[in-house]
């Protein structure tokens, strides 16, 4: 939507009190904010005469809760009535650009609530402040005396409802100096909130991009290149057109789409298709097993690129014992329950998408790229979404350009769906990465150095964030975790050796802390077993300056019966790792069960600031714990001449409701600001897990995921 | 040309008789609360009643349920079952993306359905192959007990 429809749509809500508002940027993970941001005063609210709010949702819901956990912040200040709360999704604007990111429009790095926390606060604070005004105006009385309370604004005997009052308050200046309730004065915010939109979920009637009607709607599937790398020479689509209800084939960038009336249709048509591939040589000797081989040799070599020197570079000659360990982490894809998918309707000048994406004003220009417009042309539908984990965040936007390449091409209205297939093996993975670490220590187990390299690809390289986040050969998402570490290790030495493949790299539910806080967390591990220290108070040492670090510990600790005796056959083990501003620790209780380990149960300890919706915490920390178990335990991609082998949900093995454990979340109570809830769950249990399989068994883990290894 | 029902409506199906239930129901029928997953019977986001039980309608070609009762998410009983998942599934808060839950409501409904009193195990083995991939797991397993306590209390 560009800005003068914005306008339009808006003002053409009459009755509504329409209210927006921005925040400079805070500044966290991207330091500059744009020059200028002047925006339309109406984007985030809309108060309708039945006294209904509409709070429109500046990010993606994909599951992380964020269509209540904004309009709670909304309503808090509003004082509407919670129950009148409806909610839409914003599409591409710059007025819903995220605070902490310098006004990208970007729903990440378990930002939503976080840098939406004073923004929409003081958006419902605003209009209360307004509605209040107009009010008093009606009613010729000062502001003072009045206070709205559950969707009505009352005093001096006088009662009017926030809807009637409406049309008058939209024509107020904006107030300033507003000011926000303490949180002693909270009554929604803290509470826990059952989700707004889980009735139509219940019920199957949410619209989810994948279920979009269009008149004249064609689906489109699109055959990639089975070798990363690869492009089509040729193909034959004699026997595609014979196929009922396929009505075009037709050859983009990254394949040969077809198209049908119905997925069924197009997908047959593309399993007749017959392609020749051009296939690059360094693909096609591409394998894991290649990789495992240069990776793990890359990782000895000098060369790497500086992350943190040690203060003393000879500090490992003197040890009493060393360490060495060579970590392996696979390939991993999203795998997302709703297939990747896109509508596009391309027209005489104007474009619409509707799409479930994390970064819509992104794919908004890269749409407009291939239509031949102007950004401001496209219109994205912001659609709810079956889960992301950030695949739906690729400054590729990778699946928006094939769809829009068909549409063009095509002239019809096109869905394109992914198959699962498409999604296992189409790329855009958590990358590969191989880990070596020498630690050297004293005769009492003291730490005199420790070296940590790291290889594989860089996640950010030819993106437009690589300016802001790669320097000096460092990509930041490769190493977050290492050098940063709260842990007080002498001597401490990182270094990145970046590796360049045809495989497309992505961020993948807490970045480079999926693999970083495994090899940290279980080393820590070892070292305190080395000296037959308990790893928690190991742990405790370490940390003893981190005020913040030690409470969530000693939390997790205190609630799991850290220390207490388990039934034989079980073990415990710990991890805490800090991401996304919060700190969360994990207690694992495992058992083998028919030689495969078993988790039982995980106690989490959380501390993320403030917290908005407990409800939403919890699930949150249960969904990552379940989201990185799942990992952990079974899932891999593994390359073979340049392809990936799995394919589906039968070899590529993600966690399942009976192999999930019982999970009891802990929140360390804070007065700070909300920091990040949707990932940091995720870093913590796979080496909570495996420092409980080392406990139970002797055996430390070092190639991921756990499934490769003989346990009994 | 098949002849089915879908919540109670005669269907004829023209299209392939290979063709999928799911992709009848979806893109010829128009209902889109069941969805798709995986095509092949491993995540049971597609999942329906057919005659009652639960079935993966993505590897469930029409030539396959001549003359069966098809029953989506948008069609489900106004049973004390469905009402009682349906309240569990709320007051337990379990959805996220939401994405896979018409199809775990279709696999806890068809097991209450039969077995008001699973076992922890029963309710493992009914509900392992619906994958969630936000893992509202947990949750799923309180609210398939809590509906069933509910049912309990009723009779």
């Amino acid at each position: 939507m560009n800005r003068r429809d914005f306008l339009k749509s808006s003002t053409a809500l009459s009755g509504a009190l329409v209210i927006g508002f921005y925040l400079p940027a805070g500044g966290r993970a991207f330091a500059q904010a744009p020059a200028k941001m002047v925006y339309p005063p109406n984007a985030f609210l809309r108060i309708a005469k039945d006294n209904t709010v509409t709070v429109v949702v500046k990010h993606l819901e994909f599951g992380q809760g964020v269509q209540t956990s904004l309009p709670m912040l909304v309503c808090e200040e509003l004082e509407c009535d919670w129950t009148k709360v409806k909610t839409e999704l914003a599409g591409s604007n710059p007025v819903y650009g995220n605070v902490f990111m310098g006004g990208f429009q970007i729903t990440g790095g378990s930002s939503s609530v976080a840098n939406s926390f004073d923004q929409m606060r003081l958006v419902g604070a605003q209009a209360r402040t307004m509605l209040i005004q107009a009010a008093a105006t009606q009613w010729k009385v000062k502001p003072e005396t009045l206070k709205a309370e559950n969707g009505f604004v009352v005093g001096g005997g006088k009662k009017a409802s926030f809807g009637s009052l409406a049309d008058a308050a939209m024509k107020l200046p904006l107030p300033e100096g507003v000011k926000l309730k303490e949180p002693g004065q909270w009554k929604l915010v803290g509470k826990p909130t059952r989700r707004l939109d889980a009735p139509d979920k219940v019920d199957g009637k949410t619209v989810f991009g994948i279920d979009v009607k269009r008149p004249n709607l064609h689906t489109a599937v699109v055959m990639h290149a089975p070798v990363f790398g690869a492009q089509v020479k040729s193909f034959n689509a004699d026997k595609v057109k014979a196929i009922p209800g396929v009505t075009h084939v037709i050859e983009i960038t990254s394949g040969v789409a077809v198209l049908g009336k119905g997925y069924w249709a197009a997908k047959t048509g593309r399993d007749a298709l017959e392609i020749e591939w051009d296939i690059p040589p360094e693909s096609a000797t591409l394998s894991t097993e290649r990789l495992r081989a240069d990776y793990r040799a890359e990782a000895k070599k000098p060369n790497g690129a500086v992350v943190k020197a040690a203060a003393n570079a000879d500090a490992l000659k003197g040890a009493a014992k060393t360490i060495v360990a060579e970590y392996e982490f696979p390939f991993l894809a999203h795998a997302a329950m709703e297939p990747l998918n896109c509508t596009v309707e391309a027209r005489e000048g104007s474009a619409e998408i509707w799409a479930g994406t994390q970064m819509p004003s992104v794919d908004q220009a890269a749409a407009a790229k291939v239509l031949g417009l102007q950004p401001a042309q496209v219109k994205i539908n912001t659609m709810t979404t079956g889960g992301g984990f950030g695949r739906r965040a690729n400054p590729n936007s990778d699946w928006i350009v094939d769809a829009c390449e068909i549409a063009k091409a095509a002239k019809v209205p096109v869905k394109l769906v992914w198959s699962r297939e498409d999604d296992i093996r189409g790329g855009y993975y958590r990358p590969m990465y191989v880990h070596r670490a020498e630690i050297g220590l004293d005769a009492q187990g003291n730490i005199l150095g420790w070296n940590l390299d790291i290889v594989g690809q860089s996640i950010l390289a030819g993106t437009p964030f690589e300016s802001m986040m790669v320097k000096g050969g460092v990509d930041a998402t490769s190493v977050e975790g290492t050098a940063d570490t709260k842990y007080e290790i002498p001597n401490l030495a990182v270094k990145l050796h970046t590796v360049a493949l045809p495989v497309p790299a992505l961020w993948w539910r807490s970045v480079g802390h999926t693999h970083t806080a495994y090899v940290m967390e279980t080393l820590i591990d070892e070292v305190a077993a080395a000296s037959k220290q308990d790893p928690v108070e190991f742990r405790r040492k370490l940390l003893a300056k981190d005020a913040k670090f030690l409470a969530v510990l000693n939390l997790a600790a205190e609630k799991s019966g850290w220390g207490s005796a388990l039934p034989p056959g079980r073990a415990r083990g710990v991890a805490i790792v800090e991401s996304f501003g919060t700190v969360c620790a994990q207690v694992a209780e495992v058992s083998l069960e028919n030689g495969a380990p078993k988790v039982h149960r995980v106690t989490a300890a959380i501390d993320c600031g403030t917290v908005v919706n407990p409800l939403t915490v919890e699930a949150q920390v249960q969904s990552a714990i379940a989201y990185g178990l799942g990992a952990a335990l079974y899932s891999e991609l593994t390359l073979k001449q340049g392809g990936v082998v799995q394919s589906n949900f039968h070899d590529y093995r993600v966690l399942r409701l009976s192999d999930m454990p019982r999970v009891a979340v802990h929140v360390v109570p804070s007065g700070n600001k909300p920091s990040g809830v949707g990932e940091p769950g995720t870093p913590p249990i796979a080496p909570a897990v495996a420092n409980a399989l080392a406990a139970l068994t002797g055996k430390r883990a070092r190639v991921l995921p756990f499934a490769n290894e003989k346990w009994a | 040309m098949a002849k089915f029902y879908v919540n109670g409506e005669a269907i004829q199906f023209n299209a392939a008789p290979d063709t999928p239930l799911l992709w009848a129901i979806r893109d010829h029928i128009g209902l889109t609360g069941t969805k798709f997953g995986c095509g092949m019977a491993q995540c049971g986001a597609c999942t329906v009643h057919v005659n009652g039980e639960a079935t993966r309608s993505c590897v469930t070609p029409v030539s396959a349920i001549e003359g069966k009762r098809v029953n989506t998410i948008e069609g489900l009983p106004d049973s004390p079952v469905t009402k009682a998942v349906r309240a569990a599934w709320l007051d337990k808060d379990v959805v996220q993306c939401g994405y896979c839950q018409p199809g775990q409501i279709m696999s806890a409904t068809a097991l209450l359905a039969k077995n008001p009193k699973p076992t922890d195990e029963q309710i493992d083995e009914a509900m392992s192959g619906n994958l969630c991939r936000c893992g509202t797991y947990q949750r799923i397993r309180d609210a398939v007990k809590t509906a069933s306590a509910s049912l309990g209390t009723k009779k």
